[in-house]
């Protein structure tokens, strides 16, 4: 009752606010893999490693690439020629 | 005990420490629920995790698994996101996992100070996303115009296509030129600045090249001046986006380097 489900979804989106599923994966990995409070000593383990936030990324750009086949079908090269 | 493990989200001070209905109904990773460990004036907001997943050697194989990656930051955000939103929030990395609640205990005593600088530093402030990109040169009318056709097609062929790379350079230069200033008038309004790597175009999923992946804490009195000078940015040529706001992930360096290039600003 006291949640307001949809006024609050679109409060949020006129804000250009998105809900945490909207927001997009890649702007969220740059903040939470590069940022956030680092902190060393007693830790089991954190992402910090910087060799497993680059194996992650490259997984990353695999599986973007993997599933847009299509949609970029149609390119301008810009920086080629 | 052995077998499980305390992964922590954010920390806040107690005085904020937002009434429980602020973490109702939000999930943290793995599904576990989030709960606060207090201690020395701070509230760590934590979950118990197992370590069967949280541990070491799980943790270097589940991170080379996007889905496992990205299911796990949006668990991570939504819980900093719901704290965030009740109180001022440092954010902790991505996948920070204690062997339980007493070394959390330990860690809010050591970084005591840490985070308190950090705390004063974001509260009152958000932090804003902002991505510039070139937009794709104008096409290349220029090389239609000019002398008709000459005798010597070769030389004048090689002659467009200079012409040509070197409009489209200086275009390029322009634009880059501009971000620049785009990241300096942004900064001026801001508390703190940073950049982060422009973002690969695989990723991004656009074909135009990024040329500012910026990150601004505002104070939220300045909130509507940050969007006008951002508006007032917009121009042909290169191509403005806006995200936030963000709990002020890129403002949350402990180590006394600052993040990689924060810059601070004399603001108000």
């Amino acid at each position: 009752m006291a949640r307001d489900v949809a006024p609050r979804g679109a409060r949020l989106a006129a804000e250009g606010r998105l809900p945490a599923e909207r927001v997009a994966l890649v702007d969220l990995l740059d903040r939470l893999l590069a940022g956030g409070v680092v902190i060393t000593g007693d830790i089991v383990l954190s992402i910090s490693d910087i060799d497993l936030v680059r194996i992650s990324l490259r997984a990353l750009i695999m599986s973007v690439r993997a599933s847009e086949p299509l949609e970029t079908g149609v390119r301008h090269e810009p920086s080629q020629l | 005990m052995a077998d499980r493990g305390t992964y922590l989200y954010a920390v806040t001070r107690e005085e904020d420490r937002p009434g429980p209905a602020a973490l109702e109904g939000v999930a943290g990773v793995a599904g576990a629920p989030v709960r606060t460990v207090a201690h020395a004036g701070l509230v760590a907001y934590v979950s118990t995790v197992p370590l069967e997943e949280f541990g070491e050697e799980p943790l270097r194989r589940s991170l080379e698994d996007l889905d496992w990656v990205g299911a796990t930051a949006r668990a991570h955000h939504s819980v900093v996101e719901a704290v965030a939103e009740a109180a001022a929030t440092a954010p902790v990395r991505l996948v920070t996992v204690y062997s339980g609640d007493d070394q959390v205990r330990d860690m809010l005593d050591r970084r005591c100070e840490d985070f308190t600088a950090i705390l004063s530093q974001v509260a009152g402030r958000r932090e804003w996303g902002v991505k510039a990109y070139a937009a794709p040169p104008a096409a290349e009318r220029e090389q239609d115009r000019g002398e008709p056709a000459t005798t010597r097609p070769g030389t004048e062929y090689l002659r467009r296509r200079k012409a040509s790379l070197r409009t489209r350079d200086d275009a390029w230069r322009d634009a880059a030129a501009r971000a620049e200033r785009i990241h300096a008038a942004l900064g001026d309004v801001a508390v703190a600045s940073t950049r982060h790597r422009p973002q690969d175009p695989q990723l991004s999923g656009r074909d135009d090249v990024m040329l500012l992946n910026g990150a601004y804490l505002v104070g939220e009195d300045r909130r509507e001046e940050f969007a006008a000078t951002l508006d007032a940015l917009r121009e042909p040529g290169v191509e403005i986006e806006l995200t936030g706001p963000w709990a002020p992930y890129s403002f949350s360096a402990l180590e006394s380097g600052g993040g990689p290039g924060t810059e601070a600003h004399d603001g108000p």
